[in-house]
C-alpha cells in the first residue's frame, strides 16, 4: 500500500476537511487476492482518503464495501479498471456505500449477482463516469438494479452507463434531492427509474432499449412514501421495445415493452422538452397504482402531472397492453403517444399530439373494463411550476474535477 | 449461587496470567492477535474463567456452525437489563463468540471469534481467524474465505466456503440507526446460568418469553416461526435497520399485517421474487418470497444475504410449516394490473 499526500481533491471533500489530519492516496493494484487487499483499503481509509483501484480486471468473489465518510473511490477510467464479479459467492450488491460524502468514479462493476452498486443512508454521494453491466443479452437471472441508491439526502448520478439490469439501470429510491443527468441506460427493464422519492431531476440522460425508458414510481407500505417533485427533461428516450425480462412478483416486471416514461401515483411531475421515439406501447403514460390494497397512509393517484414541450416521434405501433392490439386497431392502426389510465387529477399535456384515457378513475377497475378514448387534456396548469434540484456546492466540485 | 458469585470475584487473584487486558479492549487501535485480550488460555478451546458463557433459546443460523457465546465484563461492573429487555453493557464489554464445527474425528475445529468490544466511542465489530494449530487468531478486517466440510445432525455432508465477514458485515447485521449494536443478548432470548444472572441488574428473567424455535413444547407453530425469523432477520428487518428500505419489518412483537409480509409485495427483490407477487402467500409456502429466498443458496437472491452457504433445512421447514398453516384467503382488497 502506498500512501502519498494529495492536493488534487479541492472543495469536494471541504465537508471533511476539519476532521482530516492528512488525505492519503491508497493505491490498489489488480492481481492475486484483489478481494483482500481492496476490501482492507476500503476498510482502512480515513475521511478524506481516495482509494484509486489501478487498471486491469480485479476478480472478485464477494461484494465490497464502503463504511467511512469523505472518501473517493476511483478507478483508471471505465475502459481500464474493472471490478468483475462473475465469481461473486456472496452478499447481495457488488458494492455497497453506507458512509456520507463519498465519491464513486471511472471505474466498472460486471456481473455481479444482485445489485451492482447500492448506497444506502448515504448522504451526498456522488456516482462519476462509471459502467454497470451484465455480460451477454439481457436475461432474467442478471442482477436487479445496476445504480442503487436508497434512503439517502442528496444524490448525484452524472456520466453513468447501465446495461442489462434485471428491475432498474439507475434506480433512486426513498431518497431526497435527486439528480440524474449526461447518463445512459440500455437493456435494462427501467431505464432509469425515481420511486418514492422527493425532488428530482432527470435530464440530458439516453434510454434507450429498455422494456421502458424512465419510470417515476411511488409504492405503498414503504418508509418514505408520497413520490413529488419529479422533472424529467432533454433525454433522449427511443426505441425502448426490450421485452419485458424482470422476475415476476416485482412491480417491473408489468411495465408493458415499448414504455417511455411512465408516472404513477406521484404528485407534481413535470416531464418536458424530451425526444420521443420508436416507443411502441406509449411515450407517456400516466397511472395510478392499480395493484390492490394500499395503506391509508398511501396516495394511490397522480396529481399535478404535466407534459410540455416533448418531440413525439412515432409510437404506439406495437402496444404491449392486454388488448392493446384491438385498441390500435380502434384508433387506425397505432395509439395517441400519450396514455392515462383515468384516475387521478390534473393532469395536464401540452404537448401537440393526441392522448388517449382508459376511463378507469376508480382503481379497483380492472384493467379488462377499460373504454379507451381520445382525451383533451390540454388547458392551463394553474399550480407552480417544480423548483429544479440543487445540490451542495461539494457535490458539484466533485463532479467538475478532472 | 453466593458461592459461585464470589468465585467468580476471587479468580482474578489467582494469577495475573489470568487477567483480561481491559485497556486492550477499550484502546482505539485494534489488537493485530486475538492473544491480547487474554480471552483464552492459548487455544479456542480453554476460554478465560473471566468470561461468561450463555446461550440462545433461538439462535441465528449460521451454515450450521456451532458457536461458543461469551461475555465478558470488567471486574466489579454490572450488567443493566432496560424496559425493553435489552441489555445495557458497561464500557470494557466484550461480546465473545467463536464459530467452528465438529470434526469427523471428533474433535472441534474453531475457525473463528468475533469480538463486539465496547469502547467509550461505541461498539466496535472485529474478526479474528484462528491459525491451523489453534495457538493464536489473527485480525482480518477484511474477513476470508475457507473451505470447510462438515455434517448436520441429519448426517448430511457438506463442503462450504465458509464467509468469515468483514468488519463492514459485521456492521451490516449489527446496525441500528448507523451504529454497530449487539444483536443477540436479548433477555428474553437469552439463557445465563443463575450465578451470572445475578451480575446483570434490573433483570426480570420470568418474562424471558422467547420460545426455542425447534421445541413444539415452548411455544406454539406461530410464536416458533416468528421467533427465528426475529433472530434470523430481524436484525436487518427492522425500521432501524439495514434492511429498513425494504418495508418488510420482522420483529417478534409487530402485529401481523402487509410490513410482516402478509401479501406485501416485493420493492427491490429483483429475481429474489422468485416470480411470487408476495413475501408471504398465506397458505402458500410455496407462492411466497420469504421461503424462496431461504431456500436459495443464490447470492442476489439468498436471504440473509450474509453469512449463509448452505439452506437451513429445519428452519426453512418451520417457516413453509408456518406458512402452509395461515387461512389461504386472498388479498384484503381486488388485484389488477395495468
Amino acid at each position: 500500500m502506498k500512501h502519498q499526500l494529495t492536493s488534487l481533491l479541492g472543495s469536494a471533500l471541504a465537508l471533511v476537511a476539519a476532521t482530516t489530519v492528512e488525505a492519503r492516496t491508497i493505491e490498489v493494484a489488480a492481481g492475486d487476492d484483489a478481494q483482500t487487499r481492496l476490501q482492507e483499503a476500503l476498510i482502512n481509509a480515513q475521511p478524506g482518503d481516495v482509494v484509486r483501484i489501478g487498471p486491469g480486471t480485479f476478480r472478485l468473489t464477494d461484494g465490497l464495501s464502503l463504511d467511512v465518510d469523505g472518501v473517493t473511490v476511483r478507478g483508471a477510467g471505465i475502459e481500464q479498471t474493472i471490478l468483475d464479479f462473475s465469481g461473486q459467492q456472496g452478499a447481495g450488491e457488488g458494492l455497497l456505500v453506507t458512509s456520507d460524502d463519498v465519491v464513486l468514479r471511472d471505474f466498472t462493476v460486471r456481473d455481479t449477482r444482485g445489485d451492482g452498486i447500492k448506497s444506502k443512508n448515504a448522504d451526498r454521494i456522488v456516482y462519476l463516469s462509471l459502467r454497470v453491466d451484465w455480460s451477454g443479452e439481457p436475461r432474467t437471472t442478471n442482477g436487479a438494479y445496476g445504480i442503487y441508491p436508497v434512503e439517502s439526502e442528496y444524490v448525484l448520478v452524472d456520466g453513468v452507463t447501465v446495461r442489462g439490469a434485471s428491475d432498474a439501470g439507475i434506480y433512486v429510491g426513498q431518497s431526497r434531492h435527486i439528480i440524474v443527468r449526461e447518463s445512459t441506460a440500455v437493456q435494462n427493464v427501467a431505464g432509469i427509474e425515481i420511486e418514492n422519492s422527493y425532488n428530482a431531476d432527470v435530464h440530458d440522460n439516453l434510454a434507450t432499449g429498455n422494456t421502458g425508458g424512465i419510470l417515476v414510481f411511488d409504492l405503498p407500505g414503504l418508509p418514505q412514501q408520497g413520490g413529488h417533485s419529479v422533472r424529467v427533461f432533454d433525454n433522449i428516450i427511443v426505441n425502448n421495445m426490450t421485452p419485458n425480462f424482470a422476475p415476476a412478483g416485482n412491480i417491473v416486471a408489468t411495465v408493458p415493452a415499448g414504455s417511455g416514461v411512465i408516472v404513477m401515483a406521484n404528485r407534481d411531475v413535470e416531464i418536458f422538452d424530451n425526444e420521443f421515439d420508436g416507443n411502441g406501447t406509449s411515450n407517456i403514460m400516466i397511472t395510478g397504482y392499480r395493484y390492490g390494497s394500499t395503506p391509508a397512509d398511501y396516495q394511490p393517484m397522480p396529481m399535478r402531472i404535466r407534459a410540455m414541450g416533448n418531440r413525439h416521434g412515432r409510437a404506439g405501433f406495437q402496444p404491449g397492453l392486454p388488448g392493446g392490439a384491438e385498441m390500435a386497431q380502434a384508433f387506425g392502426g397505432s395509439l395517441p403517444p400519450v396514455m392515462w389510465d383515468g384516475a387521478g387529477t390534473d393532469i395536464r399535456i401540452a404537448d401537440d399530439v393526441a392522448a388517449l384515457t382508459l376511463n378507469l378513475p376508480d382503481l379497483a377497475q380492472p384493467v379488462s373494463a377499460a373504454s379507451p378514448a381520445p382525451v383533451d387534456l390540454s388547458g392551463e396548469a394553474n399550480w407552480p411550476r417544480v423548483a429544479a434540484v440543487v445540490l451542495p456546492a461539494s457535490m458539484e466540485a466533485a463532479a467538475a474535477a478532472p | 449461587m453466593f458461592a459461585a458469585l464470589a468465585m467468580l470475584a476471587v479468580l482474578p487473584a489467582q494469577g495475573t496470567n489470568l487477567a483480561v487486558a481491559d485497556a486492550v479492549i477499550t484502546g482505539e487501535s485494534n489488537a493485530p492477535t486475538l492473544s491480547a485480550y487474554g480471552f483464552f488460555l492459548g487455544s479456542p478451546d480453554r476460554p478465560s474463567p473471566l468470561l461468561i458463557p450463555y446461550t440462545l433459546a433461538t439462535p441465528l443460523f449460521s451454515d450450521y456452525a456451532e458457536k461458543r457465546r461469551y461475555i465478558y465484563v470488567p471486574q466489579g461492573s454490572r450488567m443493566h437489563a432496560n424496559a425493553d429487555g435489552l441489555i445495557e453493557f458497561p464500557v470494557g464489554t466484550a461480546l465473545i463468540k467463536s464459530f467452528g464445527y465438529p470434526q469427523a474425528d471428533g474433535s472441534y475445529r474453531t475457525i473463528e471469534t468475533r469480538l463486539l468490544l465496547r469502547r467509550a466511542s461505541g461498539w466496535v465489530a472485529l474478526p479474528y481467524i484462528w491459525r491451523p494449530d489453534g495457538s493464536d487468531a489473527d485480525l482480518r478486517v477484511a474477513g476470508a474465505r475457507q473451505m470447510v466440510d462438515f455434517a448436520d445432525s441429519a448426517g448430511n455432508r457438506y463442503s462450504i466456503s465458509y464467509a468469515v465477514p468483514n468488519r463492514n458485515q459485521c456492521k451490516t447485521c449489527h446496525e441500528l440507526s448507523g451504529a454497530v449494536t449487539p444483536i443477540g443478548p436479548k433477555l428474553r432470548n437469552m439463557e445465563l446460568a443463575a450465578p451470572a444472572r445475578a451480575l446483570v441488574t434490573g433483570a426480570d428473567w420470568t418474562l424471558a418469553s422467547m420460545p426455542r424455535w425447534d421445541d413444539a413444547g415452548t411455544g406454539s407453530l406461530d410464536a416458533r416461526a416468528r421467533a427465528y425469523l426475529d433472530v434470523n432477520c430481524a436484525h436487518c428487518h427492522n425500521p432501524r435497520g439495514s434492511a429498513s428500505n425494504s418495508g418488510l419489518f420482522l420483529e417478534y412483537e409487530r402485529p401481523p399485517s402487509m410490513t410482516t409480509g402478509l401479501f406485501k409485495r416485493p420493492v427491490a427483490a429483483g429475481r429474489g421474487s422468485g416470480g411470487h407477487d408476495y413475501a408471504i402467500a398465506p397458505g402458500h409456502p410455496e407462492h411466497s418470497i420469504l421461503a424462496y429466498r431461504m431456500g436459495s443458496t443464490d447470492p442476489g437472491i439468498a436471504m440473509p444475504e450474509l453469512g449463509r452457504a448452505v439452506v437451513h433445512r429445519e428452519g426453512l421447514r418451520l417457516i413453509d410449516e408456518w406458512i402452509a398453516a395461515m387461512p389461504a384467503g386472498t388479498p384484503p382488497a381486488s388485484e389488477a394490473r395495468p
